[in-house]
């Protein structure tokens, strides 16, 4: 038998396995910050000429007003949070023919086709591409932000619950046709049990985001939480900026935990 | 022996109890939703909305194919602001996951509620919302974007790796304490290499999220694509806007295809 010689020396093993795409990373980056900062013109005096207004920003973060603007506040929280329920619960009931009909394993190929391209139109823009569009049409106001969630959120909850069609095991369905029993049947009894639960979950969170998305269409005249922002930032309103990204944080937060917990209990 | 059941009733009574509550509280607060949104809305305004619409798109439709030369610099200004800024995200986004995952937090008191506190704060605003704080503060323009992109990946990027840090095995880690090795070398050699696929991952997934997000910051006036797009619907040149909505769903289908390739290799 042979001694294996034990090794002398250590040598961190490396991320890229490539030698030459290692070192071409390696290079790139740095000539990319050079590039870019040779490129880029930063406004140097406008960025000192803000500092004393970034100063003024920080304090009333420190002192936030809940009061002065309140009517404002609470009228914009209460359309955030109506327009975050009905576009959930609308796009929820949207989603479900769509989940139906993107699932490859149940429905008919044309079906599919036709279903996975409505969800890709819902799911590739952003909501306040979307929302800038709704505004054109229905008018400032919730409206718009109802119609914006809908539209975004169906396809988001659509897809995911095809994905869990898809990755439902196939014995059920097989059992269900041995024993004679029809599509509709299949589906009410076979598919849509085991969809129920996964299908709320996902909903859950799709409720969460649209609430992160309510308080920023607002931007483009969407209605809810971001029009009352951008209106006191308008005003330099700091303090009651302030207040309002507090309530935002806070709403934030319950709602992520909220959707948690409830997710995990449905599992 | 036991007596089986003569039928299977998929409604016993006290479900059927259960979901008659929830019936009624869902109705209940979509009630309150429908009524919030429908006394904000000027209904003559949603009535000639279908007008609207062919309106819009007959505008939009062709798309002004030309405009599109115009926008090589916007298109760069935007993959910039994503790049560079979660450039400047995943280096302050390290520290702050090592001080905030349970295992690795240095002994100080209170330094994991900060880390944990800052990371809450910066996920939980939209990188829509910091930028019209940072334009008000730094002026209107590319650098504006960069640090909004920045302050809301850092949460992102953070919670992701800390979770990931949270989760890697211990043991590596003893065995290096048993031979001796400081804290320090611990998480450089130890905890480090465990996480660093997983830090690429998040990193790469969130540089094709903030593509997606740079694309727009410009509506409130940070640089990029956006700022172009808010520019053309102001002068009510719909025929750009056409052209534009293209470019971002291009720039957008591209950078997601690109992240999940390069996801796909790494983990």
């Amino acid at each position: 038998m042979t001694a294996v010689a034990e090794p002398q020396s250590w040598r961190r093993p490396p991320l890229i396995q490539s030698r030459s795409l290692r070192w071409l990373l390696t290079g790139l980056v740095p000539a990319y910050l050079l590039v870019v900062l040779l490129t880029l013109d930063v406004p140097l005096a406008r960025i000192a000429a803000g500092m004393p207004r970034a100063m003024e920003m920080a304090g009333a973060l420190l002192r936030p007003d809940f009061f002065s603007r309140a009517d404002a506040i609470w009228l914009g929280l209460k359309e955030s949070l109506a327009m975050t329920f009905a576009a959930t619960f609308l796009g929820f009931l949207l989603a479900i023919p769509f989940a139906f009909g993107a699932a490859a394993n149940i429905a008919a190929r044309p079906v599919y086709h036709f279903c996975r391209a409505v969800i890709a139109i819902s799911r590739s823009f952003q909501e306040i591409i979307i929302a800038i569009l709704f505004v054109a049409m229905l008018g400032f106001g919730p409206l718009a932000g109802l119609a914006t969630l809908v539209f975004a959120g169906f396809g988001f909850i659509a897809k995911l619950a095809a994905e869990e069609i898809e990755a439902m095991p196939p014995a059920t369905l097989e059992a269900m046709r041995a024993s004679g029993a029809s599509w509709g049947q299949q589906m009410v009894y076979g598919v849509w049990p085991f969809l129920l639960p996964r299908l709320t979950g996902i909903t859950l969170y799709r409720l969460d985001i649209n609430f992160r998305e309510s308080a920023v269409i607002g931007i483009v005249g969407a209605g809810g939480i971001g029009a009352t922002l951008n209106t006191s930032l308008d005003r330099f309103e700091y303090n009651s900026a302030a207040a309002i990204i507090i309530l935002i944080i806070g709403i934030v937060l319950m709602t992520e935990y909220l959707s948690q917990w409830l997710r995990r209990r449905l599992r | 022996m036991t007596a089986s059941a003569p039928h299977w009733n998929p409604w016993p009574r006290d479900r059927l109890l259960r979901w008659a509550g929830f019936a009624l509280a869902l109705i209940g607060v979509l009630a309150w939703s429908f009524m919030v949104i429908s006394e904000a809305t000027i209904w003559a305004f949603v009535l000639d909305a279908p007008q609207q619409g062919r309106d819009l798109f007959g505008r939009m439709i062709p798309p002004d194919l030309g405009f599109a030369r115009e926008l090589g610099r916007p298109l760069l200004e935007t993959l910039h602001m994503a790049t560079l800024g979660t450039l400047l995200a995943m280096v302050l986004a390290v520290p702050l996951a090592f001080a905030a995952a349970e295992n690795t937090s240095p002994p100080i008191p209170g330094l994991r509620w900060l880390a944990l506190l800052l990371i809450v704060a910066s996920r939980s605003v939209n990188s829509l919302i910091w930028a019209l704080l940072l334009v008000i503060i730094l002026g209107p323009g590319v650098v504006a974007g960069i640090v909004a992109i920045a302050l809301r990946s850092v949460g992102f990027i953070g919670k992701l790796l800390y979770e990931a840090i949270e989760e890697s095995s211990p043991k590596p880690v003893e065995a290096m304490r048993s031979l001796g090795a400081s804290p320090m070398q611990e998480r450089v050699y130890a905890v480090w290499p465990s996480v660093l696929p997983a830090f690429v991952g998040i990193v790469v997934y969130r540089w094709d999220i903030n593509i997606r997000e740079a694309s727009i910051l410009g509506l409130v006036g940070a640089g990029g694509l956006g700022l172009a797009l808010i520019g053309a619907i102001d002068t009510l040149a719909w025929g750009r806007v056409g052209t534009l909505f293209l470019v971002i769903l291009a720039t957008v289908l591209f950078s997601e295809w690109l992240s999940a390739r390069i996801r796909a290799k790494v983990t």
